[in-house]
């Protein structure tokens, strides 16, 4: 793999990250991240939707009257996100059922259109591939952090396993309700963005508004 | 009709389809900087979903659901696979048409709204209200009230965020925060608000 084609697949998991950065695709990582194993679920399925419809979206790219682009990338998103509805159904219809619609609406998860629109419309399928995968893994990784964090601390286990003994089973652990309810993810979403951005201080966004400082002290004492 | 009337005041506060499902949070956060365009969006909104989930709740119950087919003889054919991509179909035409409407006969209204109609499209808002009308099996004049609240709620929650984010500018924010990171997190605290309203049942 080349040093660009490391780029187009590395990039989007710290340093355009397609949710802190883009705000693309927030509906599903606030809805399915109350426990890990919807979170793993939902990351594969994003992922290789991505991935697969930046890459079909690409090979025909110069074949689509731009008049019409958006309906083309909609029916080919639209028939991979059936394609994976199906499977879920048939191999994993539990999780299937707790994510119920938010499979479906991958389809109008920004990520996959943002990335078909603004990448595999311009690029050659294998770079649009890439790219399509390095937006899925930012996503996941994002959804992974807000999932562990909301199951460990919120039922004191992980992918249904407990991991800090709760204290009704006799143990030490007295988990927080607050984590299992969704609004949680907004706080845990807003704190990883403010980490980000501390570690990498070029994506802080200017304030719109500044308080005028008075240049001499005495003005206003 | 009373159920009708709950059934709305349901739809805009208590499954609030921004606050308590999160969906269309794209554009919640990305439009929602000023009252006016946020407002604006929120119409837009409004009218594409009393649109579209009726005319989705038509097509479920007399093309593609269990034996819906049976008017054409068909009554062991089952079509509910190609739901998703029917409705998403309707939404996009829906959308289309809408703009080609109001730009032919309404133009100032086109010309406020003309932007955010596009984005439209692709808000989970209104798939989600068509796919939650087909997990629910409404009926037609249900998926009407469905559509009209469903929006309606939407349309409130943004507002409400937009007017809270114009006062927010003038904080003091750590500049980690700024901008985006303390969006979530002033959306978080306006759906712990509503989350005083779940659990009612009317």
């Amino acid at each position: 793999m080349s040093y660009q084609h490391r780029k187009i697949l590395f990039d989007p998991i710290a340093d355009n990250n397609p949710i802190i950065l883009q705000v693309l695709g927030i509906c599903s990582a606030l809805a399915v991240t109350s426990k890990l194993s919807t979170t793993v679920t939902m990351c594969i399925a994003l992922t290789a939707v991505t991935a697969l419809s930046n890459a079909a979206i690409s090979v025909i790219r110069n074949h689509i009257p731009s008049s019409v682009r958006i309906i083309v990338q909609m029916t080919i998103i639209s028939s991979l996100v059936i394609v994976t509805d199906q499977f879920l159904k048939a191999y994993a219809f539990a999780i299937s059922k707790e994510l119920s619609v938010f499979v479906g609406l991958i389809i109008t998860n920004c990520i996959v259109m943002g990335r078909a629109e603004a990448y595999a419309m311009k690029h050659p399928p294998l770079p649009s591939f890439l790219d399509g995968l390095g937006n899925g893994l930012g996503y996941s990784a994002l959804l992974l952090a807000v999932g562990t964090v909301r199951e460990l601390l919120g039922s004191g286990s992980l992918f249904g396993y407990p991991i800090l003994l709760l204290e009704r089973d006799g143990g030490w652990y007295v988990p927080n309700g607050l984590l299992l309810l969704p609004p949680s993810a907004f706080f845990l979403i807003g704190m990883i963005i403010w980490v980000v951005r501390s570690w990498k201080p070029a994506q802080v966004e200017e304030p719109e508004y500044r308080i005028y400082h008075a240049h001499r002290p005495e003005v206003t004492s | 009709m009373i159920e009708l009337v709950n059934l709305f005041i349901t739809a805009v506060f208590v499954e609030n389809l921004a606050l308590t499902f999160f969906l269309g949070m794209c554009t919640f956060l990305a439009v929602s900087k000023q009252i006016s365009t946020a407002i604006g969006l929120g119409i837009a909104v409004v009218v594409v979903q009393a649109l579209t989930v009726p005319i989705n709740n038509l097509i479920y119950q007399f093309l593609i659901r269990d034996g819906a087919l049976a008017w054409l003889g068909l009554s062991d054919m089952n079509l509910s696979f190609l739901g998703l991509i029917s409705y998403i179909s309707v939404i996009a035409a829906i959308v289309q048409v809408l703009e080609m409407f109001l730009d032919r006969h309404v133009p100032t209204l086109y010309n406020s709204l003309g932007i955010f109609l596009p984005l439209i499209t692709v808000n989970c808002a209104i798939l989600g209200g068509s796919l939650f009308m087909v997990e629910r099996d409404y009926t037609f004049s249900e998926s009407l009230t469905y559509g009209l609240g469903s929006g309606v709620g939407w349309a409130v929650a943004i507002a409400a965020m937009a007017g809270v984010r114009e006062k927010l500018k003038y904080s003091d924010i750590p500049a980690g925060l700024q901008g985006l990171g303390i969006a979530f997190i002033s959306a978080g605290l306006m759906a712990l608000g509503f989350m005083a309203f779940s659990g009612i049942q009317l």
